[in-house]
């Protein structure tokens, strides 16, 4: 017998010992995910159902099921139309800057560096801070007449956060100052992995330094940097901290400041529903995109 | 890159490096102004032109744990000698210190917020990084019917707009009273905490040889003692990684916060703002508790500076 049992493959035989395989899956994997239902399923299931109805979570009052006029009506208002427009450019501009700064950053520090390490920790920091205590501090930064910037770069009273054609650049900046690092450190990692002999070929054949880093770097770098820029995106697109504490000009408000306001200042709730799920179809879908460029770069 | 030893390569290379060094700089520079804030005198926090260099102080700190008052009248000068040095430091403000009817000092509301972010973030973070562990076990090692649209849908939990959320949540908790509570938090945190930890654990465990495992079942271990005995001692350090990162998420975290707490368990990201725009505001006090607030997060910076970039990207890059 006991060499009967010693001639089966290990997983059987634990299996003839404490739990079996099928039941260590079950017990390690169906709480998780039946948690993660009830978490992030069933509210969005909840809001489906109050997205067609006139319901306010502030009042008592009866509530009528409205059908898509909810839907209608929020894709008929202009300032929703503007919020949108204005996160638009908002992600446009700081995943750019941020592109900019950070591939920057890590052309300039992919060489032998004393202190390397440290230069990068250090620059790791920002995006490890909480956003909302950063907009709080970039607050007093940018104070027209106290603030530091204004005073460092020899501007007079420009009141940053409160003019409307500054605001939301000035929000962008803060948020370039968060996430470059990001961009810079994902390069990095791509940069170290370009294969030197390339370089070394390169430098036989002279190929020019332009002609090398258009040739060989970027095409080798672009699908890190590609996660980088789809990942910013999708983050720059849900802003909420950052800009909500930063500044109260309406020329700068993004989708989530309006969702919020129209959900918890408002409280139209069934109109808000609407506006959340129209907003969480195009996060899925960056989603989408990001999820497939993430395992093609798993499997490289 | 390759050649550096020609005289334009020198060159270049010092100019890199002091760019590097001047970018540094700049990036730091926000950071050290908060940090000043919160050491400057009241009137040198707003001075104009900017106070760069000054005689730190300690009082904005003592400001921030206590409430005040204007003081009316001179201080006795009896009671100010009587008084501990902290004391004095707020008496020498033109301030006194609020006491109740026992003259007990009066505590500010921000050390309560502050052990309130630390409860919850630290309770969520055991309960996410311990479910999220098993869970990257399990769907590392066994096979799980339409597991690649399961971990989709893990992460897509991750991916949607706190706000799009916090609706539904708000209208649940209120319904089953689990607003402005601390357990109401601590199960939100963690089940967006769990969709990551599961992802990153997932990558760590992928990575530890099945032989190992294998290796311990011939030697009689069953499955559990395995994982116990093999498993998470090989995975210590990507749960170390997991943990820092699930706490700072929740340390951070804003928008839930802010919608779901209002007193009792209120956590500081809201708290901080909030004390702006109530008049005259002090700003060495808000940068005292800021900076106290970000302390924990540098600290974890610091030690979680290897695997950063790879719980930044949900285990895409690994270093």
């Amino acid at each position: 017998m006991a060499n009967l049992i010693t001639t089966l493959d290990p997983a059987s035989r634990a299996a003839s010992r404490g739990w079996s395989d099928t039941t260590i899956r079950n017990v390690f994997v169906i709480p998780t995910v039946a948690f993660l239902i009830i978490f992030n399923v069933f509210p969005l299931l909840y809001s489906l159902g109050f997205s067609f109805t006139d319901f306010r979570a502030s009042s008592k009052a009866p509530v009528n099921f409205v059908g898509f006029k909810n839907y209608i009506n929020v894709l008929a208002d202009p300032v929703i139309w503007r919020t949108f427009s204005t996160t638009l450019w908002y992600v446009i501009v700081s995943v750019t800057g941020q592109f900019i700064v950070g591939f920057g950053l890590a052309l300039l520090l992919n060489r032998p560096l004393p202190f390397k390490g440290l230069l990068t920790t250090l620059l790791m920091l920002p995006m490890m801070l909480s956003p909302v205590v950063v907009g709080l501090f970039w607050k007093l930064i940018y104070d027209p007449s106290w603030g530091i910037l204004n005073y460092a770069l020899g501007l007079g009273p420009v009141a940053w956060l409160s003019d409307a054609n500054l605001a939301l650049y000035a929000v962008a900046i803060t948020d370039i100052w968060m996430w470059s690092p990001f961009v810079m450190l994902l390069s990095l990692a791509g940069l170290s992995a370009v294969p030197k002999h390339l370089y070394e070929a390169a430098s036989i054949d002279r190929a020019g330094k332009l002609y090398t880093f258009f040739r060989i770097t970027l095409p080798l770098v672009a699908p890190i940097l590609l996660i980088a820029v789809i990942f910013r995106t999708m983050e720059a697109f849900k802003t909420f901290d950052i800009a909500f504490v930063m500044t109260g000009q309406p020329a700068a408000e993004l989708i989530s400041s309006r969702l919020y306001k129209m959900a918890f200042q408002q409280w139209q709730t069934g109109p808000s529903s609407a506006l959340a799920y129209i907003i969480l179809i195009m996060v899925l879908c960056i989603t989408n995109i990001y999820v497939k460029y993430l395992n093609k770069a798993k499997e490289r | 890159m390759a050649v550096v030893s020609t005289r334009a390569g020198r060159l270049g290379n010092r100019l890199a490096i002091t760019a590097v060094i001047l970018v540094t700089l700049v990036f730091l520079s926000p950071i050290y102004w908060i940090t000043s804030t919160a050491f400057k005198p009241l009137v040198l926090a707003t001075s104009v032109p900017p106070t760069v260099v000054f005689e730190p102080s300690i009082t904005p700190f003592v400001k921030l744990f206590t409430k005040r008052a204007q003081l009316t009248a001179p201080v006795d000068p009896a009671v100010y000698e009587a008084a501990p040095w902290w004391e004095k430091l707020i008496l020498d403000g033109g301030e006194r210190l609020s006491r109740d009817g026992k003259g007990e000092i009066v505590y500010s509301a921000y050390p309560d917020r502050f052990i309130n972010s630390l409860i919850i973030a630290v309770t969520s973070t055991v309960l996410a990084v311990s479910l999220g562990t098993i869970t990257a076990y399990g769907f590392s090692r066994f096979r799980v019917k339409g597991e690649a649209d399961l971990l989709f849908f893990i992460l897509s939990t991750r991916m949607l707009p706190p706000i799009v959320v916090a609706i539904p949540m708000f209208l649940m908790y209120r319904a089953v009273g689990l607003n402005d509570t601390h357990f109401g938090l601590i199960i939100l945190y963690t089940a967006f905490n769990v969709s990551f930890a599961v992802w990153l654990m997932k990558g760590f465990i992928d990575e530890i040889p099945k032989e190992y495992e294998e290796a311990a079942l011939v030697d009689g271990y069953t499955r559990m003692q395995a994982f116990f005995k093999i498993v998470l001692p090989e995975a210590a350090t990507g749960i170390a990684a997991t943990a820092v990162f699930c706490f700072i998420t929740a340390w951070n975290e804003y928008a839930f916060a802010l919608i779901l707490t209002n007193r009792r368990a209120q956590t500081a990201p809201p708290f901080i703002p909030s004390q702006v725009g109530t008049g005259l505001q002090d700003w060495t006090v808000i940068a005292a508790g800021t900076v106290l607030f970000l302390l924990p997060v540098a600290i974890f910076t610091f030690l979680l500076r290897n695997h950063l970039l790879r719980g930044m990207s949900f285990g895409a890059i690994r270093k």
